[in-house]
């Protein structure tokens, strides 16, 4: 038992001569609980998750001799939690509409009964190692929950328990340990396990990710791919759709689990995702969303450290069902608010800042991060992975902040948002110059396979046509658009009719929320069609004020939210009509060009 | 402890105060000081360890002397004694009656600081609120439970845009308002506490008004304590006694200088711009109280007032609270200039939870759809006006210069009305189409092709011409 010896807002400085770095400390007479960030001598120096108003010095103190743990097993799915694992639902129950501080609630229901099905292939005296699948529970209609041999675990399986309803914390195996130290002690197995959040579980190896995660939003898909596995940003200034993008990455993208982790966000952004996820049915599954999505969330107004914990409470609880053969994703809104609660208690505990008062580690803690990002063969020879997509709160929308950079460096995907799109009400905001992919090979490998062979080329004729108009935009902004020629200004119409009829997808209209990797293609080379053949009129001597006049290209702008992603054939038709709508304007100017010449 | 008095003050600076030897103080808990003159001032514990205790005291230590000033510990955090008598009543920032009348009395006394509201227990707000500005219903409506400031600069007319807001809030359908108010001024000058006030007294709402205020010239450590003791105030109106709650707070840029101030006295690592790096947290202390509650009636809507250092959007202030806050009304000096009031900048502005209050059902079935195509034709009329300031409107297409018009009758009359015009969403809505309506059909694709037919009247417009 040690004692209080100082409190400075969440820092509290102990007297614990045997405490651990990183072990876990409860703290006076109301028992909040820490974690110990620092040792000098006998004393101890403490982050509590907790607002620590009304502590002294001299209440007890005692380590409990673990680190920050989360408990994995059934029950996760469809919860929602809080930075360190409480369920807030339960949290409710118990402390009523506010948080009270000192609150202990089991992070997994102990009282409700799963059905185990142990798999046939594990028998007693049986060899079994961490990370190998027990049985199964069907934790909800879409997931099967895999029970797993905690990952540092081996040896002899004496026994198993036959199939039948059990409580997590009932024995349903035990192990005879095999190890140097531990030879021959027999371990009890439960339906769920205990893991430390800031080591990353143990794989065999890394695989090579290979296909992409479908978000069902074009300007992703189409133009910024990421994989299964892959690591991507969302940078954007407030007010620049962040979090609608996120929301509709969580609610579209076709990964089996989904978890979002909402840190020193808005309360009510969680209460909608609440509120409304459950209304939503999986586009690839047809059940309720939030049979496949678990939320972790710890708002702006609760306590900075259990934020700090948050990300890695998440992660950790992606890595666990990626170990059971899951694609998983995993959202972080926003990971810069976790770098200034790193800052917060830099601060505190007097470490040098280096830029805008971050502590120098601050890169390295993001890459750590971000490294348990992958696709992997898992233990037990399985294959799962980790996407995770952090977005970044940049102060003032500058990117070039160190938050913002260090993450650029790390990450392969990067959705930059633009507050300019944004002011437009061009959503999702993502800046077509600024965002970058370095998937794009792999991607076309898959949508060439299982899309269209023109994918690649295709995206990149757009691309540059973007930044053609890029160019003459800029040349307009000077000396207005009567200073182009037809060409130039065929391309900037046809650039304004990439964005609109494909880049802007509205996330509320039933039907342009969701686009199927073939719908997206279509329209892609639906608008390059219009393109292609209206700069061929134009190079007949056509002028493009007559073409820009079509009532084809505002009927084309619409084609995003007329037609459903099972509506392929229709928007296919359409394609089909585009040269007759050219050649009418051509015949007139085949007819007129020799006219003109004479 | 709490009858006890200490004289072991050993040093002081600029609002704190180091007590040496005196174990066992809690943290946060509050102070009450002496001084040599027999003048109590009140202060709070921020760091605690059994040699030494530091105290922020909120009316400063100018004139103390160290040796004549006696500390008591009260051993308990800031609290706000609550009953139904605050009502019609003004406070200064510590919560103490400042109109002459007795102090509330009431066994009942909150928690200033209040304790965060687990995330499952909020209601998603979804009401929507008119407040008879068009820039806002129309464009970037305030529901019932949201926190949406308005993000002003010196010499703009956010106090009246304010106002107006409050005299003007209603739920759809409803004759008046139902809303109580609390108002917290920090920081603000006596002319803008008394504009309020007399605001206030002419719609005849005073009896349903609660008043904080720390003004300019007095105690600045006492600001960290008045929106939290306001928001006390007001989750005891909403949560307790069931009213919907209208909390104005101006201004939070003087707050957060404040915060700013404590916080460079008390050696904390600055951050940004000096600030420390925990603004965002504190910020969101404040702002996060909006809300509704699951199974409660009452609801807190927030407008706080903050202007803007130097017009300058992306100062720490304005941005922390941006990314807090759901959305902004930003008002700009461009407009103000040309005489247009309420000087909305609306591109900038944003209700982050508009889609969930309007359209069918809650205002009208096109409302979503022509607040989108206002955002696009007015942000496409700005770039055209831009061009036409380089290369003159004489050189512009006929299409082109149509925006210009269509901006130009935006500004005068969506955007602009008088400061005592109440106008319904659906005045709005109609008037937003008159505007569209100077565009032809095919430049508006973010409204659906029925909406045209029902609602635009570009033929009428053209012959007109």
């Amino acid at each position: 038992m040690g004692k209080i010896l100082e409190i400075n807002g969440p820092l509290v400085k102990l007297q614990l001569a045997d405490a651990v770095l990183g072990e876990q400390v409860r703290v006076g007479k109301i028992g909040l609980v820490g974690e110990v960030i620092g040792r000098d001598g006998d004393t101890a120096l403490a982050q509590l998750y907790e607002d620590t108003a009304g502590l002294r010095p001299g209440e007890v103190a005692e380590g409990l001799g673990w680190p920050l743990s989360v408990e994995l097993g059934p029950g996760l799915l469809n919860a929602i939690f809080d930075g360190v694992q409480r369920p807030l639902n339960a949290v409710w129950e118990q402390s009523g509409d506010r948080i009270a501080r000192g609150v202990a609630v089991p992070s997994l229901p102990r009282d409700q009964r799963w059905h185990f099905v142990p798999d046939p292939q594990r028998r007693a005296t049986t060899a079994v190692a961490g990370g190998d699948v027990l049985g199964t529970v069907q934790e909800t209609e879409s997931i099967q929950h895999r029970i797993l041999v905690p990952p540092l675990l081996h040896g002899e399986l004496m026994e198993l328990a036959p199939e039948g309803d059990y409580t997590i914390e009932e024995v349903i195996g035990r192990v005879k340990l095999r190890g140097d130290v531990n030879e021959g002690r027999i371990e009890k197995l439960h339906l769920f396990h205990r893991w430390p959040v800031r080591t990353p579980r143990p794989f065999r190896r890394r695989d090579h990710a290979v296909k992409p995660l479908l978000t069902g939003q074009r300007i992703l898909d189409t133009f910024y791919p990421l994989l299964k596995g892959g690591k991507a940003a969302i940078p954007g200034p407030f007010g620049a759709g962040k979090t609608m993008l996120q929301q509709q990455i969580a609610r579209w993208c076709n990964a089996e689990i989904v978890i979002y982790v909402g840190c020193g966000e808005r309360g009510n952004e969680l209460t909608d995702v609440l509120e409304f996820m459950p209304e939503l049915k999986d586009p690839h599954t047809g059940r309720p969303l939030m049979e496949r999505t678990l939320l972790v969330a710890n708002t702006s107004n609760m306590p900075v450290v259990a934020r700090e914990a948050s990300i890695y409470v998440g992660v950790t609880l992606a890595e666990y069902f990626r170990d059971q053969g899951y694609d998983v994703v995993m959202v972080a809104d926003s990971t810069s608010r976790w770098a200034e609660a790193l800052r917060e208690v830099a601060g505190r505990l007097g470490q040098m800042p280096v830029e805008e008062g971050y502590p120098a580690y601050l890169g390295s803690r993001l890459a750590a991060f971000y490294e348990r990002a992958g696709r992997v063969e898992t233990l037990s020879g399985d294959h799962g992975s980790v996407t995770l997509i952090g977005a970044v709160s940049p102060p003032g929308g500058d990117f070039s902040e160190p938050v913002t950079s260090h993450t650029k460096e790390i990450i392969q995907t990067f959705w930059g948002l633009s507050k300019e799109l944004a002011d437009a009400r061009h959503y999702p905001a993502v800046d077509w110059l600024e965002s970058f992919s370095g998937y794009v090979p792999s991607a076309a490998k898959w949508w060439a396979e299982n899309v269209d062979a023109g994918w690649e080329a295709a995206r990149g004729e757009a691309l540059d046509l973007l930044a053609a108009s890029e160019e003459l935009q800029r040349i307009v902004n000077l000396v207005g658009v009567e200073a182009l020629s037809s060409e130039q200004r065929w391309t900037l119409e046809a650039a304004g009719l990439i964005k609109e009829g494909l880049l802007q997808q509205s996330a509320t209209d039933e039907i342009d929320s969701f686009s199927s990797p073939e719908k997206q293609f279509a329209l892609l080379s639906a608008l390059l069609e219009i393109y292609r053949q209206g700069m061929k009129l134009v190079k007949l001597g056509a002028p493009a004020r007559r073409l820009i006049q079509m009532p084809l290209l505002a009927q084309a702008r619409r084609w995003k939210s007329q037609h459903k992603s099972e509506e392929i054939a229709v928007l296919k038709e359409k394609i089909a009509r585009i040269p007759a709508e050219f050649e009418q304007i051509a015949q007139d100017y085949e007819q007129a060009a020799p006219a003109a010449r004479e | 402890m709490k009858n006890i008095e200490f004289r072991t003050a050993t040093s002081a600076q600029g609002g704190l105060i180091v007590m040496g030897g005196v174990p066992g103080v809690s943290a946060g808990s509050r102070v009450s000081l002496k001084d040599h003159a027999g003048n109590l001032r009140n202060g709070l514990v921020i760091r605690s360890a059994d040699d030494a205790v530091l105290v922020e005291v909120f009316e400063g230590t100018d004139d103390l002397d160290l040796e004549r000033t006696w500390v008591r510990f009260l051993d308990e955090p800031f609290k706000l004694p609550v009953s139904r008598d605050i009502l019609g009543r003004v406070f200064n920032g510590a919560g103490l009656p400042r109109d002459g009348r007795p102090p509330i009395i009431s066994a009942d006394r909150r928690d200033v600081n209040g304790e965060p509201l687990n995330p499952a227990a909020r209601a998603y707000p979804r009401e929507f609120i008119q407040t008879g500005i068009s820039a806002i219903d129309g464009m970037n409506s305030l529901t019932r439970g949201q926190k949406l400031p308005i993000f002003s600069g010196g010499g703009l007319p956010h106090n009246r845009v304010a106002a107006q807001i409050v005299r003007q809030a209603k739920l759809l359908g409803e004759e008046s308002s139902e809303f109580v108010v609390v108002f917290a001024a920090f920081g603000a000058s006596h002319a803008d506490a008394r504009f309020f006030q007399e605001s206030f007294e002419e719609s005849g709402v005073l009896n349903k008004v609660v008043m904080f205020l720390n003004l300019a010239d007095e105690p600045v450590i006492e600001r960290l304590l008045t929106p939290r003791a306001a928001l006390t105030a007001a989750e005891y109106l909403a949560y307790d006694l069931d009213y919907h709650v209208l909390v104005v707070m101006t201004d939070m840029t003087a707050y957060a200088e404040a915060l700013r101030e404590v916080a460079v006295l008390r050696g904390d690592v600055p951050a940004r711009k000096g600030y420390p790096g925990y603004l965002y947290s504190d910020l969101a202390e404040i702002y996060e109280r909006a809300g509704r509650i699951k199974n409660r009636r009452g609801s807190i809507t927030m407008i706080p007032v903050l202007s803007m250092p130097s017009d300058d959007i992306t100062h720490p202030i304005p941005d922390l609270t941006g990314y807090i806050t759901e959305g902004q009304i930003v008002l700009g000096r461009e407009l103000s200039n040309q005489g247009v009031y309420p000087p909305v900048t609306v591109l900038p502005s944003l209700s982050r939870l508009m889609k969930d209050g309007i359209g069918k059902n809650f205002t009208r079935e096109d409302h979503p759809h022509v607040a989108s195509q206002l955002f696009a034709s007015y942000a496409k009329a700005l770039e055209i006006r831009g061009l036409a300031a380089i290369i003159g409107a004489e050189e512009l297409s006929d299409a082109d210069r149509r925006y210009l018009e269509f901006a130009e009758n935006f500004e005068r009359r969506f955007i602009g009305q008088g400061e005592d015009e109440d106008r319904s969403v659906y005045e709005t809505l109609n008037l937003a189409w008159d505007l569209l309506s100077m565009l032809p059909p095919e430049a508006l694709i973010r409204v659906s092709e029925e909406e045209l037919a029902k609602y635009h009247k570009w033929q009428a417009v053209a012959e007109a011409a």
